[in-house]
């Protein structure tokens, strides 16, 4: 790591406000996303999709289509066996549907036509002979089910995994408790609906390459699973990921669409093109898990808690995609926010035949940081306590090790606590605002990058290529993908900064995987951290050559050089200098063509126990919002009035693009909370496949927002910085529910809170939501003192 | 039959767009959206749902904001349709477009054109909106990026600088 990055104390791009380096061209219309590709000679794909929820498939016959004029290709499941999956151990997915479909718009057959409407006429033309089976379409339906099952490569029937953890002595905790409280919890599932549909279009050309451009998350996940699916060497495929329209971790798998214009490319020879409508992208889905919650938590009458034990059920979906991390992720969090001295944990992923659930933002955490909060908002309550307080005195200290094995390094969680309880007059509202109108609290933390990669390896999770012209520019080769985070913009500037230029005169290559070095992707808010510093990190190899350069020129130590303002300069006599074009010149001529390379992997954790690898990070962020709201008693509307949120993001990168992360993140949150659904009929068909029924905030139910920014300058992150994509969201949601009831006295359980659940809430007509019997498993025990010692940073 | 049997049903479309009249064959059942992007290669103009529910593929037409999904394309024959790509000013981008990529208002930046238009539309026949017909002007339009936060006050900063313009 570079000392620049994280021990200068003053910054030049860091910390400004500055435009990022792709807005212009977003707003001329310029950006040319994957579906504004068009190829000479492009044929067009469409999926043929289930209309049955589970089935077996008997035969399938292309034979009709194959004769339709402008017809060039068909391919079935038979064309594509190989199964594939984002997560080695879960690979269950196959591209077409070899004899089982799994969920209505399950892909069966792709056809390559000379325009979409040809290729729909065709699929019409597609014979498939199914036997329809019974579709499980409940967790206690996939539980029960033991004689039906979905998948047969599992163990127990349609049980994707179960796991059980008991850290530190959870017995002991309750006993030690002055009260025990319980409760039910259900967030029902949601999607990513980002505006821009799934797209690919992949060539196949005469030298034997295959190239796929995708609106992807992922470009190196999908390149493998390519490779593995078409049997091609990587070496012989290159994935660039297209400008994204909007992911929120939707476009993070590799998809059946992609595998299909892939496929399709190599027997026709020609380009293909696939863009799904509106009603695929809800079926293809991988959004927010539906998930059932119990959690106990023991505390003293002071609230100091003694003791947790949370079980989450999660209905999975047809097939596994990020599910296995998914159900890890919904325990693991619970204990780097406030003290917590026992924990337990049981989480179970069940198969059912609805679209597969996956990670968005938040990747199940936010379902039980709901569940969390509201039950501690209960607790403060019954209490006589002011929730606010209750939790201050809890506070998990900054370089410390949770009872489950995290590393927590800084923490400015209290100081997000303090902050919005002062903006928002939280004192002087809370239980005291007249009846309709009410305040909610609730706080959170989220990851900044997984600490271990997708499959197990020792190679670094970031890599950055930069090289240096003798014309005075630099090209920065990553292969980070920009979903609208503005990753782009924070590789340009990383660089300015650490080479004492401005952004304009840093050129950005990424996500393309014949050209930029391997980045994962762009999920678990991993990108700043992990791009950041092997920019800097290469950033500081450059540096080295062009002060041993420089300091010959100048006749000053190279330890006496600084670059800023365009120059290498003595940083004791800053007149004596000379620019950087200069010195790039002069230094190509000593050493040859001027390249280097940084990367980046995140530090070990301490938990070394099974399951450990879910929850390690290389800093926690932490946020905590209070929501303003009046609730109509008469009809259960809900209106927000408005939102403070803090959140510690390390140090703000750039202030104006961490406050729109934070904006973005409330936004969700209030749609996921208010009135988001993936909801199913009793044939698994979707209920509301379309943005008008799937309903979403527009302008007019977006509150106003205040933002609050609380800067840690984090050890492990790029100039201090931790992430802000992800989560400001979780603690809207609870603070919501909370406000619900601070204005109306009744306890929502469930996520959306809508107003047909107040109303029958009022009416105590409002079920508590039931959790499943279920045998989890013997529990792995750990507790803190076992594992790897592992230094702090700081 | 060869493939050539299979295209049916063109005509020839003359539509003015950012000022300019183009002659081009068009589908009689596709809509002013597919003429523009596939006919015309004005991808600037997105689509999200492409059944009048999202307002990503806005454009005006005779200054008023429509969805472009919507219209079918022989139907704007004779009015002045509006892009993105005709939305800057001779050398420079237009207030707004400045406006949006000064204040990070485009994160993603697909829905983005649409809402420039709508915009437009609102800031040329009301100079000076209140915030409250901002957001109903652009309540049409979705965005799941910003929050509409900074969109909606890249609005009110291009709209301050429009009027400072035409005060001096």
């Amino acid at each position: 790591m570079s000392e620049n990055g994280t021990k200068k104390r003053s910054f030049s791009v860091i910390g400004s406000s500055l435009p990022r380096i792709d807005g212009p061209a977003k707003c001329a219309g310029d950006t040319r996303y994957a579906d504004d590709i068009v190829m000479p000679r492009m044929l067009f794909c469409r999926l043929l999709r289930s209309p049955h929820a589970h089935a077996l498939i008997h035969d399938v016959s292309t034979r009709r289509a194959l004769e339709l004029p402008g017809v060039h290709a068909v391919v079935t499941g038979e064309d594509v066996p190989t199964k594939f999956g984002i997560m080695p151990s879960t690979q269950d997915e196959e591209a077409l549907a070899v004899d089982k479909v799994r969920y209505v718009g399950d892909p069966v057959a792709a056809v390559a036509a000379v325009s979409e409407d040809a290729a729909e006429e065709a699929l019409r033309l597609i014979d498939v002979d199914y036997e329809v089976l019974d579709p499980i379409l409940s967790i206690e339906g996939a539980i029960e089910a033991e004689d039906h099952r979905i998948h047969t490569w599992n163990r127990r029937a349609n049980i994707q995994k179960a796991v059980s953890f008991e850290f530190g002595e959870v017995d002991a905790g309750f006993e030690e408790a002055d009260e025990i409280f319980e409760g039910t919890y259900f967030f029902q599932g949601n999607t990513h609906l980002p505006m821009e549909q799934y797209c690919a279009l992949a060539t196949y050309t005469p030298d034997g390459k295959l190239t796929l451009w995708s609106s992807t998350q992922t470009p190196h996940y999908v390149h493998r699973a390519l490779s593995r699916v078409l049997d091609l060497p990587m070496g012989r495929i290159r994935v660039i990921a297209t400008p994204v329209g909007g992911g929120f971790g939707g476009k993070s798998d590799p998809f059946s669409h992609e595998i299909a214009v892939a496929k399709l490319a190599m027997i026709t020879g020609r380009p293909v093109k696939i863009t799904l409508n509106r009603e695929e992208s809800f079926y293809v889905h991988r959004g927010r898990h539906p998930v059932k919650m119990w959690m106990r938590t023991g505390v003293k009458r002071d609230g100091t808690l003694t003791g947790m034990w949370f079980r989450s059920f999660l209905d999975g979906g047809g097939y596994s995609s990020y599910g296995l991390a998914t159900v890890y992720y919904t325990g693991a969090l619970q204990t780097v926010t406030y003290k917590l001295p026992s924990y337990k944990f049981e989480g179970v992923r069940v198969f059912t035949n609805k679209p597969p659930c996956g990670p968005k933002r938040g990747h199940g955490t936010p379902q039980p940081r709901f569940a969390m909060e509201v039950q501690l908002d209960e607790i403060a309550e019954k209490l006589g306590l002011d929730p606010v307080e209750m939790r201050l005195k809890q506070v998990v200290e900054p370089d410390s090790v949770t009872v489950n094995g995290l590393r927590v390094s800084t923490i400015g969680l209290r100081e997000c606590i303090e902050k919005v309880a002062e903006r928002s007059g939280w004192k002087d509202k809370h239980r005291s605002l007249p009846r309709g109108h009410g305040i909610g609290f609730a706080a959170s933390s989220y990851i900044s990058g997984a600490g271990l990669p997708i499959y197990w390896n020792d190679m670094p999770h970031s890599g950055v290529q930069i090289r240096a012209d003798r014309g005075g520019g630099v090209t920065v080769f990553c292969g980070s993908t920009d979903i609208g985070q503005g990753s782009d913009s924070i590789l340009a500037f990383a660089v300015a900064e650490e080479l004492g230029l401005q952004p304009d005169d840093v050129r950005v290559f990424t996500a393309d995987t014949d050209l930029t070095p391997v980045d994962l992707g762009s999920y678990s808010s991993r990108v700043t951290v992990m791009t950041g510093n092997a920019a800097i990190q290469a950033c500081g190899s450059l540096r080295e050559r062009l002060f041993e350069v420089a300091a010959e020129v100048l006749e000053v130590p190279a330890d006496d050089l600084e670059m800023e303002e365009g120059r290498v300069r003595s940083r004791s006599l800053p007149e004596r200098g000379l620019g950087f074009a200069e010195c790039v010149e002069r230094a190509e001529a000593r050493f040859g063509t001027l390249g280097a390379t940084g990367s980046y992997r995140p530090p070990r954790h301490p938990g070394d126990y099974k399951g450990a690898g879910v929850g390690p990070t290389p800093s926690y962020s932490y946020s905590a919002a209070v929501v303003e709201l009046h609730c109509d008693g008469d009809t259960g509307e809900i209106h927000i009035d408005k939102v403070w949120i803090a959140h510690d993001c390390g140090r703000a990168f750039n202030p104006l693009w961490v406050q729109g992360q934070v904006e973005g993140s409330v936004y969700m949150a209030l749609g996921e909370v208010l009135m988001e659904e993936q909801i199913f009929r009793k044939s698994g068909v979707h209920k509301i496949p379309s943005i008008l029924e799937y309903k979403s905030p527009t302008t007019l139910e977006t509150p106003p927002i205040e933002t609050i920014l609380v800067e840690t300058d984090d050890p492990e992150g790029p100039f201090g910085a931790k992430e802000a994509g992800q989560g400001p969201l979780l603690p809207v949601i609870p603070a919501v529910s909370n406000a619900v009831y601070d204005a109306v006295g009744v306890r929502i359980h469930e996520i959306p809170v809508t107003p047909d659940k107040i109303l029958r809430a009022l009416d105590q007509r409002l079920k508590e939501p039931t959790v499943p019997d279920f045998a989890f498993p013997t529990p792995i025990r750990w507790a803190p003192g076992q594992g790897v010692e592992v230094p702090q940073k700081s | 039959m060869s493939d050539s049997e299979t295209i049916t049903g063109k005509r020839l479309l003359r539509l003015r767009v950012n000022g300019e009249v183009h002659e081009v064959a068009g589908h009689v059942t596709h809509s002013l959206l597919e003429v523009l992007r596939e006919e015309m290669g004005l991808t600037g103009t997105k689509h999200g749902c492409e059944l009048g529910e999202c307002g990503t593929c806005t454009v005006l037409v005779d200054g008023e904001p429509i969805y472009s999904c919507l219209m079918l394309a022989v139907e704007a024959e004779g009015q002045e349709i509006t892009t993105v790509e005709g939305l800057a000013l001779p050398g420079r981008p237009h207030p707004l477009q400045r406006a949006f990529s000064d204040l990070g208002a485009a994160q993603c930046g697909y829905c983005i054109p649409g809402i420039l238009l709508a915009a437009k539309a609102l800031l040329d026949k009301q100079p000076d909106p209140p915030r409250a017909d901002i957001e109903e002007a652009l309540s049409g339009n979705l965005c799941r990026c910003t929050g509409y936060t900074k969109i909606l006050e890249a609005v009110e900063r291009a709209a301050e600088e429009m009027n400072g313009q035409r005060a001096t």
